[in-house]
């Protein structure tokens, strides 16, 4: 079984397609619910507080905006634990955790440059676009050990 | 309750919400987030004008639409981006446009790191707050009967007496002890005007010091900076019509105000850099030789071309300074480049966030360096207006302002 990161990574499809498969999806809902559910954090809902873009200073420098650092105190970790991943590109609005181009433009590039198993696909358009799509991605999870 | 809208990209992950919320609290308001469809936000290039990368910017244009078509929706806004962004800073730039050329909304634009406060924001939310409450107030053009105000600033603490909207007694003290430098302010502003305590109809207390002053002379409105010294600057300018810029270096941090009819509009508040305040200024003049008062005149007649100077930090600013003078720059051309470096900074950082429309008053102890508002007339290309009093525009905003009070 793999650990499949999902992007973007707030994708509820895609996680049901690798959960399908066998595989384990990473996907951000499961990080943000562990902020909301774990006690003790003093900034509800959310309970990100000012020490999570401190935990993002991994990722990306202290210049960059501490929302970026932020979402990457969750979307790092993700990244690091991955050992596959799927990447739509073209994909529809999106907000919230992948509100932030910048942001996501960090997690592609970590994916992409962090050599395991990689599916890129464009965002399906019609029908047949979305069989060959869903297609495409058994036939890599198949693959995947 | 006054719903202050929430326009923003990124506060929630960089930890800083709650902040925000506390200090909306703080001053008695909300955060409110005005619904839009999917729909909105996807229409953004066409009902606002672009569509950007980031969804959440786009989700807070689409929003400031839906503020600008239903008014109702709000009191005043609050747009704010991750400092340092550059998309955000775009669109934060451009929503305030927005929303101030197409409603009469008050808006609060904000750039925030990890380290924001509530504390940091309290001032600016109550001046929002007020904009937005008390327009009614603000609206007052006349002072009326024997009314005080006491600023008690970072550096100075000033004081006015006001009678039949004439400035009758003034006082200004260092600010050491807040509350010693209160009344040795408010006692000399008495004195001059040959009144007593008693007689006092109303005070009105702004500044730093504003609480505890305020709480010690029994106050009947302690009001932050920002519109009381709106107030004052148009009132001593006499531009209570019509639009105005009020600039206000002060000697922790620096205030650029848009004014319409005597009520701000949108403002800046800033205070992290220390060579854009009048702090710079007054350490230049003791590295010179001179009196603060002096430094104006000096500067006149000097030519800041001559000294490369221009730093948002005081260190290095000083270290500009230093160096200038060893190489044998002439004191004239120091003063007058000290005054350039302090007008850069707040035309870069901080007038680029108001719309500049004239006249432009400057304001504040630091717009009697006159080598200042020189400065800043060469940068905007435009005269700016130092009114008579200009030092107490604090005290006779809060003057004018609790004369309404009294009133009522």
């Amino acid at each position: 079984m793999a650990k499949v990161m999902v992007y973007p990574p707030t994708s509820m499809i895609l996680a049901d397609l690798v959960e399908r498969m066998g595989h384990e999806a990473l996907v951000i809902s499961k990080e943000v619910r562990k902020k909301v559910t774990t006690p003790g954090l003093d900034s509800p809902p959310l309970n990100m507080t000012a020490e999570d873009p401190k935990k993002g200073l991994k990722y990306a420098a202290v210049d960059v905006p501490s929302g970026v650092r932020g979402r990457m105190s969750l979307l790092g970790p993700m990244i690091e634990e991955a050992n596959a991943a799927i990447v739509i590109k073209d994909n529809a609005c999106t907000l919230g955790c992948t509100g932030c181009a910048r942001t996501n433009e960090l997690t592609r590039l970590l994916l992409r440059t962090k050599r395991i198993p990689l599916l890129e696909l464009d965002y399906p358009k019609d029908e047949g676009e979305a069989k060959r799509f869903v297609h495409e991605i058994h036939q890599f999870l198949e693959e995947l050990e | 309750m006054i719903r202050i809208a929430q326009l923003s990209c990124g506060p929630e992950y960089s930890g800083v919400q709650k902040e925000l919320e506390t200090a909306a609290e703080m001053v008695g308001a909300k955060l409110i987030f005005p619904e839009v469809s999917l729909e909105d936000i996807k229409n953004v290039e066409e009902s606002f004008g672009v569509e950007v990368a980031s969804g959440d910017l786009n989700l807070a244009m689409a929003r400031a639409t839906r503020i600008v078509e239903n008014p109702d929706l709000a009191d005043a806004v609050f747009v704010a981006t991750c400092f340092r962004c550059a998309e955000g800073a775009i669109v934060r730039s451009e929503i305030r446009k927005f929303i101030h050329e197409n409603s009469a909304i008050p808006v609060l634009s904000y750039s925030f790191t990890e380290r924001t406060t509530a504390d940091t924001l309290l001032t600016r939310m109550e001046a929002l707050v007020t904009t937005a409450k008390y327009k009614g107030l603000l609206s007052r053009e006349r002072q009326t009967g024997l009314t005080a105000g006491i600023d008690s600033g970072s550096t100075t603490t000033k004081s006015v007496i006001m009678r039949d909207n004439e400035v009758i007694g003034t006082g200004w003290v260092p600010t050491t002890e807040v509350l010693k430098s209160a009344e040795e302010a408010y006692d000399a502003a008495l004195k001059e005007a040959g009144v007593k305590k008693e007689e006092i109809e109303g005070l009105g207390t702004t500044g730093y010091g504003r609480h505890l002053v305020g709480k010690h002379f029994g106050a009947k409105l302690i009001q932050e900076e920002i519109t009381v010294n709106s107030k004052g600057a148009v009132f001593l300018a006499d531009a209570q019509k019509g639009p105005a810029t009020v600039i206000d270096i002060g000697g922790m941090d620096n205030k650029a105000i848009s004014v319409q009819d005597g009520i701000p509009g949108t403002f800046t508040m800033g205070g992290i850099c220390a060579g854009a305040s009048g702090r710079f200024l007054e350490l230049s003049a003791k590295r010179l030789g001179v009196d603060i008062t002096e430094l104006g005149k000096l500067a006149l007649k000097g030519d800041h071309t001559k000294v490369p100077m221009n730093s948002y930090c005081i260190v290095f600013g000083t270290q500009s300074l230093v160096n200038s003078l060893s190489a044998g720059s002439k004191p004239e051309d120091v003063a007058m480049a000290a005054c350039h470096s302090v007008a850069e900074q707040v035309f870069e950082q901080q007038l680029q966030e108001v719309e500049v429309k004239e006249p432009v008053i400057m304001v504040g102890g630091t717009s009697l360096i006159e080598g200042l508002p020189r400065a800043m007339e060469q940068l905007l290309g435009i005269d700016v207006i130092v009114p008579h009093h200009s030092q107490f525009i604090g005290c006779v905003g809060a003057s004018l302002l609790v004369s309404g009070l009294v009133e009522d």
